[in-house]
């Protein structure tokens, strides 16, 4: 482990605190740290506990949350298929969601409405199952990484051509609704649902944590993985589950966050200069809650951001950071 | 030589291939300890598919491949992995890994579920990278060695894995002369030295006819197998490579032109 892992981590643990702090502090209100620290407790005006134990706390930890998770998903992807564009959005797993929820939205507008988040959310993860369902099919005809990456792109393109046919047959208000989730926010999951969320993206998080040996065997392909006494079908049938499952969850409460999951994994990479899983996937989990905490911080600062959809500041920050890793040359750009 | 001591890998009536007609059949082989064995054949006779059947990479068509005495279908990956490494063919694209860390991969059999290397890890990782005398190199990116220091990179993360085999498919393609020579030397010196049995594919017959103390040679979809001074006076590797205006000179192990 290079030397400055523990420096990094440290670092990455005191901004993600601070952004989270900040988080609790910032909005249409601005509360002082001392009153947030107070309302936490249960102490002071109504109004002000309210506000933090019902939207800010919420917001706050689905941005770590969602952050964490599919940064792992990237980082998970990208070793899986040796290809640095790897991410939950290349496999086809966030249009697979996006395809459940436009049925559920667009197709059935008051199936949405009778169950407002929850159908949403059971859309999403109905969605990515079925695209890893399909992945996992085309997997044990072809057992070739590169072959099911351009499948799971195929299956992005087929999902979008449906969603586009839902569209144009659907109603305005149905539409509205469909584009608003589509421009991703940390803001949909209330208090009384954030299990839904927090216990399946902590099981994620913990199997890609349980994969970190393999993983790094796979870093020399499957060939020598298999060579060291990695049984590759069933690792790889593991990481594929393990992503799913984030990419499906999160993108069920949050919408499809672009570049997260894509780019994260590179800055951990440039931070940390390893390729190692042990020290990259807590690296790149923490990255991942501090890029997504930032973000939404940005459209959260009165008089800055106020108004902007989330998923266009994470691409303004993660379009560059996938292109810089691109010009950096060939060696971080197979850095997977 | 060889019948007296136990053999590490026994195949017998092997056929290998994909899918319908085998690239070689019939093969009957075996390696043994303290050995270094050279594979010859021409490129697709099917050298890399052998490598890899008698590894458990991939499933033979016909016949039955023993390791230790044991079947090789009744081992798991993992006790697979404590008999057999392998080095393979070409340079994997490793991204950021240093050399220290990419050696130290092949200690992945021993440790436990997390890959955590202990003190006899790390002294087994140590001992492979002085043995192919790649610790000085052992801070840098693998990404920035040339082609053989990576190739005595990989060698060292075999020999790190502590097994009684090492199977290496064409180690010293692309090297130069001097790096040839180097790796079958180090390969040789393994084998006899440290007593592990050494299988390795290569293209370069004259420097196998003068280090390795076997030929395995694949002509006609069948496998031929001999010591190397056998090797040189049984008119076979001269039949092998009959081409047309060329001719084999089993004396210096290369080929003129008449």
């Amino acid at each position: 482990m290079p030397a400055r892992v523990p420096w990094i981590i440290a670092f990455l643990l005191c901004v993600g605190i601070v952004l989270f702090v900040l988080h609790l502090c910032i909005g249409p209100v601005a509360i002082p740290v001392d009153e947030v620290w107070s309302a936490l407790f249960g102490h002071g005006s109504s109004t002000t506990i309210r506000i933090i134990h019902s939207v800010r706390l919420p917001e706050a930890i689905t941005a770590t949350l969602a952050g964490g998770g599919l940064a792992a998903c990237g980082l998970l992807m990208q070793t899986l298929f040796r290809n640095p564009l790897a991410g939950p959005s290349v496999l086809g797993l966030s249009s697979g969601a996006s395809l459940g929820v436009a049925l559920l939205m667009l197709a059935v507008p008051s199936g949405a409405a009778v169950l407002p988040a929850f159908g949403v959310g059971l859309g999403a993860i109905v969605g990515a199952m079925a695209v890893l369902g399909v992945i996992m099919l085309a997997d044990r005809r072809m057992g070739d990484g590169v072959a099911l990456l351009i499948i799971g792109l195929m299956i992005g393109y087929l999902c979008s051509a449906v969603i586009s046919v839902l569209q144009v047959a659907s109603s305005a208000g149905a539409l509205r609704g469909y584009i608003l989730w589509g421009m991703g926010s940390f803001t949909g999951v209330v208090p009384g649902r954030m299990g839904w969320l927090m216990v399946p993206v902590v099981m994620g998080l913990l199997g890609a944590f349980w994969l970190v040996k393999p993983l790094n065997a796979l870093l020399l392909g499957e060939a020598y993985a298999a060579s060291v006494g990695v049984d590759v079908r069933p690792t790889r049938s593991r990481i594929m589950w393990i992503t799913g499952l984030l990419a499906g969850t999160i993108t069920a409460f949050c919408g499809p966050i672009a570049f997260l999951g894509l780019a994260t994994p590179h800055v951990a990479r440039g931070l940390c200069r390893t390729s190692d899983h042990a020290v990259l996937m807590p690296v790149t989990i923490l990255t991942g809650a501090v890029l997504a905490l930032f973000c939404d911080l940005l459209i959260k600062l009165p008089g800055v951001g106020v108004g902007i959809p989330l998923n266009a500041v994470t691409s303004l920050l993660g379009a560059p950071v996938v292109a810089w890793v691109l010009l950096r040359g060939k060696r971080w750009a197979r850095a997977t | 030589m060889g019948t007296s001591h136990m053999s590490l890998l026994r195949a017998t009536g092997l056929a290998v291939g994909f899918g319908g007609q085998p690239l070689i059949e019939g093969v009957d082989l075996h390696l043994n300890a303290g050995e270094c064995v050279a594979l010859i054949g021409l490129n697709g006779a099917g050298k890399s598919t052998l490598l890899n059947s008698l590894a458990g990479l991939h499933d033979p068509m016909a016949g039955r491949v023993e390791v230790e005495g044991r079947p090789l279908t009744e081992l798991s990956a993992n006790e697979r992995a404590k008999r057999i490494a392998m080095v393979l063919t070409g340079r994997p694209q490793v991204g950021l890994l240093d050399v220290r860390t990419l050696v130290a991969l092949g200690r992945q059999p021993w440790t436990g579920h997390f890959g955590r290397l202990a003190a006899k890890d790390l002294d087994r990782v140590q001992n492979a990278m002085i043995a192919t005398d790649t610790l000085p190199l052992a801070d840098r990116a693998v990404s920035q060695l040339s082609d053989g220091e990576a190739q005595r990179v990989l060698i060292a993360r075999a020999l790190a894995q502590d097994t009684a085999m090492l199977l290496l498919d064409e180690p010293m393609a692309f090297l130069d002369l001097v790096n040839r020579v180097r790796i079958l030397r180090l390969l040789r010196d393994l084998a006899h030295e440290q007593h592990k049995g050494v299988l390795l594919s290569t293209h370069d017959l004259g420097s196998a006819l003068e280090l390795c103390d076997r030929i395995f040679l694949v002509h006609d979809r069948q496998l031929w197998s001999g010591t190397t001074d056998e090797a040189r006076t049984s008119g076979f590797l001269q039949r092998a490579f009959a081409v047309e205006g060329l001719q084999f000179d089993a004396g210096t192990g290369s080929f003129r032109s008449v």
